[in-house]
């Protein structure tokens, strides 16, 4: 009995259904992207380096490079190439796989799970760890605000307009790493969260009735703190901790190096290290989910955290 | 054959004062009607005439940012024709989609193509800030153009976003809902988000409420995201577009390195001031500059 349940309940079938289904597709495309151009671009990086190293100019650079040629032939050419092979393959695309239809809306019949579109699925996914109003507004706010703060906050002179990887170690990781996350996060989202928005493993049957136990505590249940204590001495640990998260780390990080706290000034220095925290505050929440079950770590009468 | 159409071609057409009134330059058979081909053209004009060579290279642009454009092009198109035969209201849309798929020549694949166009669109922008993030093309001079990129990345997203509620499916249904649920937990502005009671938010008052055109996704949620999604947002990005385009030029063109002669120049400057000499600053290398 046990042994037909664990083959109904492993099988690949249904993860390659998921994988499958039209409005996924693009996420394997994106994969795929991902893969070849990261090659594309640390491959050039890592040569340019080299090339730098060598006392040589960077492949851009390069007299032969830098030379000018004709808009026509030179770049139309392979702008018509590149728009016609795009075209072909839209065309291909539509024509042998359908746009999903379903039934008709309806108010009354909830679908579980309900998803968002694939490239939101990245923040459905934080709601995970974080309330709506932070993972749904907060958060994508700071995204954009920093996205467009980038430029502004990046003083490095060197690394504009070529591909390197020596030059601009410091943001190129950064990037990555938010890139990386939001991408993880919408593979997540589409293909290991089932009903309930509950967690399944490739392969795992995507049980409605799956039983999760509610085992989430808050930080003061974790310090046994009475519940019933009035809300700002209870929270006062919680409290103590993000502020010295958004505090002393800036603090200690500009003592331990001068030369990042001086090359930036006080207001790009604060802009970058508050950004660099708010970003590091998601996988931190996601640790602290899976280590100590954490649910929120600070709770107010207004909002939770 | 070839000759005397040739011939006819020459003698006949090129002359003629319909052809001279659209071209305005000899065929582009040389350099400087090519050049002319380019400047005179409303849309080649968007280009300069001549580029540094690295610049036509896939390997460096990865053509990201004209596929994008590209898609837009044929969002526009496609989205115009699927105009003809929708009715963005709540009895009628469902049915609508099922005729194209089912009655109107080519429907389905002018609805496929659509679709899947807007993906490739939100992959498109995506890569083109990936490239542009790691070739450093953000900097000095084009803060700004970066800037303006990444409100054109938000409205794509919510181009692809208001356009997925439009097929009134089940899929569309709650994927906006599960979407503009967000917006109830607005701090101040949603009736569900922190400190929303002192502004006296309900859900019939709130900011989802604005989006919504009522407490749940109906069919006045329709008409808004079919107006947003057709007129408005276009209109807004077609703008954002215009400013985008004419700022790399206006920016100095594509990004890349400096020339090799000024980066040496700078090269000797650095030296010299690390040397503690004073550098002269000559006629010549302040043209440079």
């Amino acid at each position: 009995m046990e042994e037909t349940t664990a083959v109904t309940m492993y099988s690949l079938e249904n993860f390659i259904e998921i994988l499958t289904l039209p409005d996924n597709i693009p996420i394997v495309i994106l994969i795929t992207m991902l893969v070849t151009y990261t090659g594309i671009a640390f491959y050039k990086a890592f040569d340019n380096d080299k090339r730098i190293a060598a006392g040589r100019p960077v492949w851009e650079g390069e007299p032969h490079n830098q030379e000018k040629v004709h808009t026509w032939p030179h770049l139309l050419n392979i702008e018509f190439i590149v728009a016609i092979l795009v075209m072909a393959g839209l065309t291909l695309w539509s024509t042998f796989l359908n746009a999903p239809l379903e039934e008709p809306a309806n108010n009354s019949v909830t679908p579980n799970p309900s998803k968002a579109p694939w490239y939101f699925l990245g923040l459905q996914e934080m709601l995970v760890y974080f309330d709506p109003w932070i993972a749904g507004v907060i958060l994508p706010s700071i995204i954009i605000g920093g996205l467009v703060a980038i430029p502004y906050i990046d003083t490095n002179p060197k690394g504009n307009g070529y591909y390197t990887w020596k030059d601009r170690k410091f943001a190129i990781s950064v990037f990555m790493f938010g890139w990386l996350l939001w991408i993880v996060l919408i593979i997540e989202g589409t293909f290991l969260r089932g009903p309930g928005w509950n967690f399944f493993m490739p392969g795992e049957y995507w049980d409605a009735h799956k039983v999760v136990p509610l085992v989430n505590v808050n930080f003061y249940e974790l310090l046994n703190i009475d519940p019933t204590t009035p809300w700002l001495i209870r929270e006062l640990p919680a409290l103590a901790l993000t502020g010295a998260y958004f505090s002393i780390i800036p603090f200690v990080v500009a003592k331990l190096n001068k030369k990042f706290y001086e090359d930036l000034g006080l207001i790009r220095y604060s802009v970058t290290i508050m950004l660099l925290l708010l970003l590091a505050s998601l996988p931190i929440k996601m640790v602290l989910r899976l280590t100590l079950n954490l649910k929120y770590l600070i709770v107010t009468p207004w909002f939770n955290i | 054959m070839g000759n005397k159409l040739q011939d006819f071609l020459e003698t006949q057409v090129y002359p003629s004062q319909i052809w001279q009134s659209v071209f305005r330059h000899g065929r582009p058979v040389n350099d400087r009607n090519r050049s002319l081909a380019v400047l005179s053209n409303v849309f080649l004009h968007l280009h300069p005439i001549r580029l540094p060579r690295y610049a036509t290279k896939y390997t460096y642009t990865w053509g990201m940012g004209g596929i994008s454009f590209l898609l837009f092009l044929v969002e526009t198109v496609t989205g115009i024709l699927l105009m003809f035969y929708y009715h963005p209201t709540d009895t009628l849309a469902y049915a609508d989609i099922k005729s194209l798929e089912f009655d109107v020549p080519f429907g389905m694949l002018l609805r496929n193509m659509h679709r899947w166009g807007a993906h490739m669109m939100v992959l498109a922008v995506w890569f083109h800030m990936y490239r542009v993030f790691l070739t450093g093309s953000y900097k000095k001079p084009r803060e700004f153009n970066w800037g303006v990129g990444v409100i054109l990345l938000t409205i794509t997203l919510f181009m692809s976003f208001t356009g997925y509620l439009l097929p009134w499916d089940q899929l569309a249904m709650w994927a906006i809902t599960v979407g503009t649920n967000m917006a109830r937990a607005t701090p101040f502005l949603g009736h569900e988000g922190p400190f929303a009671e002192y502004l006296g938010m309900k859900n019939n008052n709130d900011v989802r409420f604005a989006l919504l055109g009522g407490t749940v996704v109906g069919g006045p949620t329709l008409i808004r995201f079919y107006v947003l999604h057709c007129i408005a947002v276009p209109f807004v990005m077609s703008f954002l577009l215009s400013v985008h385009f004419w700022r790399i030029r206006k920016d100095g063109g594509i990004s890349g390195p400096q020339s090799a002669r000024l980066a040496n120049l700078n090269k000797v400057t650095q030296v010299k001031a690390a040397q503690g000499k004073k550098v002269e600053a000559t006629t010549e290398n302040k043209a440079e500059k």
